[in-house]
């Protein structure tokens, strides 16, 4: 028996030898649906983010189910759509991409959206074999808006660096100015994780350049006690926190503040610090914070006039709670669920009204263009920046809003505030070179296109 | 003295036979399963399901056979993982399979380091011991840069893939015969030192270690041996399951919840047995999948997609609680393969 195995194990060596791998476009399995365009979403409905995660699958749903029903799919190619749980780990993250990459019953996918950090780490290289474009918005790896380096990955709208670029702007706003900017001091309460840790670097550029003290504090995970934190922050007295924490340390910190009596209208909170989830229950303490998103909250855009008319009240809305109707959630939901059709409708304009396969929706991301005329007609305007990407910058926004917590609902206080994107590449071209060189990769040449 | 009942000295020739002929359908089945198995499968099941069996069996010959609990699973897959990327960033002439080597080494040190205290504690406190090799490798490799090279996501990946000699293994078929290979070597060293005086101790030691150590068993020894041995498979399941399976790794990869599952698998398959690593595995990874497979086919569309995920968790936690009832020795002796050997699999020194 065991010679035997010993024997299998050789022949397992030798037949490795005979296989090599070669990066291929995978093929879209044969089924009746190929006049379909194929939409998976990798949701986590269980698990600790599980809370968040409904009203953003609901968003997602009911705009593919308002495109399918009102504007009769996308260019006339209907939408078909499957979820997988991913419970937001990577494992179960990569088994929902590999199920899910050769399409579903002949309806090929167009660009795959991981929703969750570990997975898209994880599928960041398989999906460059596979030829399938990752799309991660506003979270992801950083140095990816490099197109030359990450061709298959795209940190769509506002990266982290993008962020810290942008709360600068808008500090600068609110003071009258960037030479107001100067002696001033910024605190950054962060989550010490990598994501928390993304915003340092782009913080010191930017302390250099307007002269602000820069001030950096941990909260170590999860952050349910920060007692010493906003200590620190009383005693060091700074003009604005940035909050970058998430989960549960957001309404902490938020109620530590209070209670050092910190001004909460001077604590802005990040991406993911920016829902009603975060604010609702710190209470009262939360009543005037402020927090930048990419997708704020409100269900006054025309899109939401639009669902409420043909899928809210016909009861067809995947949303259990009606109140989510608008939720900072929902809406990301109904964006992450816009960039897909927009991407496959780019695509179509250059190979036809059919089908989009992985491939030529990574051609569609690196020429994906929204402007007003387009984000009006789709009834996105002012619920989502305007979109330029290109084979060498695969963010293609940059753009914030900052939203104000009224103790009831968000209330918007300021337009799309700009990051200062050219200020930022030559700190992402040094992080993709880096990453370029410790995994043997040459720069794609993009002059041509 | 005219009858004696003699048990067969040695069993049939035919039945001989036809265990080696399994034997070799089960081999070649196990080469063949990339040309009969879809992308999918390999990818997403068998791979993943493959490096969870080595962990187990690697977690098993420590608290299954040696009677050490254990909870820093995660923490010693995460040495070898890490060991792995430094050795492949530092070190490129070192080829793959001596990095993975010597990864496993590191952690075998590693666990031999954190084994040190099983002389002197049992059971629960010991537990404690390896939960805090858990939470401190995890502080230490995200505290300190240098581990994950200084990049921004703190995520580490294999800087030139899974290639061994000027082999590529980064597709399905290399990934899967690597794995293999490796899970396959290490099943039979696992077989055959259990087998030897090192086994033998080590179930002296889980039965009664005071008895143990009466009839001449090194204790002390035999205990520390146990903790590297079982930290030295668990690295290079480590290093498998970041870079054969997952691709790019973090410390989340190998959490408190990876330990649990490790030591959730060994306790379903069956504690004490090579096999209950295999069939323990396959029940925690691929049980689930089944479950949505088959929900998703029945109720998709007509339920509440969130309440079906939950009564699937749900489902598999009364799964979990029935197959213990119904044999709290696991798997392995449910389906009755584990041969009597007299041996008693109890966990606790009584």
């Amino acid at each position: 028996m065991f010679r035997t195995f010993l024997r299998g194990a050789i022949a397992v060596a030798a037949s490795a030898l005979v296989f090599t791998s070669t990066a291929q476009a995978v093929d879209t399995t044969p089924g009746p649906d190929s006049d379909k365009q194929f939409f998976p979403i990798a949701s986590y409905r269980v698990g600790p983010y599980a809370a968040s995660g409904a009203s953003i699958w609901a968003g997602i749903i009911d705009y593919y189910r308002y495109i399918n029903e009102v504007e009769g799919g996308i260019n006339g190619v209907p939408i078909v759509w499957q979820e997988c749980e991913t419970e937001w780990t990577a494992e179960k993250g990569i088994e929902c991409y590999e199920r899910f990459k050769r399409g579903l019953n002949g309806a090929p996918i167009a660009a795959y959206f991981p929703n969750g950090a570990p997975a898209a780490y994880a599928l960041s290289d398989r999906a460059a074999d596979d030829k399938i474009p990752l799309v991660t918005m506003a979270y992801g790896r950083t140095e990816a808006t490099d197109g030359r380096v990450f061709p298959y990955i795209f940190p769509v709208m506002v990266t982290f660096y993008s962020e810290a670029s942008a709360i600068v702007n808008y500090i600068a706003e609110r003071e009258g100015g960037f030479d107001k900017l100067k002696g001033k001091k910024i605190a950054t309460v962060y989550h010490d994780s990598a994501y928390g840790r993304e915003t340092l670097d782009p913080l010191a550029l930017f302390a250099e350049k307007y002269g602000f003290e820069n001030i950096q504090i941990p909260v170590p995970d999860p952050g349910s006690e920060q007692s010493s934190q906003w200590r620190q922050v009383r005693e060091q007295k700074p003009d604005w926190v940035f909050l970058r924490t998430w989960g549960v340390s957001t309404p902490v910190a938020i109620k530590s503040a209070q209670r050092f009596g910190f001004p909460v209208d001077r604590i802005i909170g990040d991406v993911w610090a920016s829902s009603e989830e975060d604010v609702i229950p710190a209470g009262d303490a939360a009543k005037g914070y402020l927090a930048l998103t990419p997708y704020p909250a409100g269900a006054d855009f025309e899109i939401h006039k639009r669902l409420k008319q043909h899928i809210i009240d016909t009861g067809k809305s995947d949303l259990r709670d009606a109140k989510a109707f608008g939720s900072v959630y929902y809406n990301s939901g109904l964006v992450n669920a816009v960039i897909s059709v927009e991407v496959v409708r780019q695509a179509q304009a250059k190979f036809g009204n059919r089908p989009i396969t992985g491939e030529e929706g990574q051609w569609a991301l690196e020429h994906l263009k929204l402007d007003d005329a387009a984000l009006e007609k789709a009834g996105f305007l002012g619920l989502v920046q305007n979109l330029q990407l290109t084979p060498a910058d695969h963010e293609g926004g940059g753009a914030v809003r900052v939203q104000q917590w009224t103790g009831e609902n968000w209330h918007l206080v300021s337009d799309w505030v700009q990051a200062d994107r050219a200020a930022l590449r030559p700190l992402i071209d040094a992080k993709s070179a880096a990453y370029a060189k410790e995994h043997g990769i040459t720069p794609r040449d993009i002059g041509t296109n | 003295m005219s009858e004696i009942n003699l048990p067969a000295a040695a069993e049939p020739v035919d039945s001989i036979g036809l265990k080696a002929l399994g034997a070799a359908a089960a081999v070649g089945l196990l080469l063949a399963a990339p040309f009969l198995a879809s992308e999918y499968w390999i990818n997403a099941i068998i791979v993943p399901f493959l490096i969870l069996s080595l962990a187990g069996l690697g977690l098993n010959l420590l608290t299954g056979y040696a009677g050490q609990l254990s909870l820093g699973a995660g923490a010693f897959m995460m040495v070898g993982a890490y060991a792995t990327f430094s050795l492949q960033l530092r070190v490129p002439d070192l080829p793959l399979p001596l990095a993975l080597v010597v990864a496993g080494l590191i952690a075998g040190a590693v666990g031999l380091a954190f084994g040190i205290p099983s002389t002197r504690i049992k059971g629960f406190y010991l537990i404690v011991s390896t939960l805090a090799a858990q939470f401190f490798f995890e502080w230490l490799f995200l505290k300190f840069p240098w581990f994950y090279n200084g990049n921004s996501s703190a995520t580490i990946a294999l800087s030139r893939g899974l290639s061994f000699f000027g082999l590529e293994a980064n597709g399905p078929h290399g990934r899967y015969y690597l794995t293999l290979g490796i899970v396959a070597l290490l099943t039979l060293l696992s077989l055959n030192l259990i087998r030897g005086q090192t086994g033998r101790n080590w179930m002296a030691i889980r039965d009664m270690d005071t008895a143990a150590a009466v009839i001449g068993v090194p204790v002390f020894r035999a205990k520390l041996q146990a903790f590297a041995v079982s930290s030295f498979i668990l690295g290079i399941a480590g290093a498998l399951w970041a870079f054969a399976y997952l691709g790019s790794a973090s410390v989340q990869s190998f959490g408190l919840t990876r330990s649990y599952q490790i030591l959730f698998i060994i306790i379903i398959g069956g504690l004490g047995t090579i096999r209950g690593a295999y069939l323990g595995a396959a029940f925690v990874s691929l049980l689930p999948l089944a479950l949505d497979w088959l929900f998703q086919h029945l109720f998709s569309g007509h339920v509440d997609a969130g309440l079906l995920q939950n009564i699937q968790k749900a489902i598999f936690g009364i799964l979990i609680i029935w197959f213990l009832i119904k044999e709290p020795e696991g798997l392995a002796r449910l389906l009755g393969l584990r041969r009597a050997q007299g041996a008693r699999r109890r966990l606790f020194p009584s």
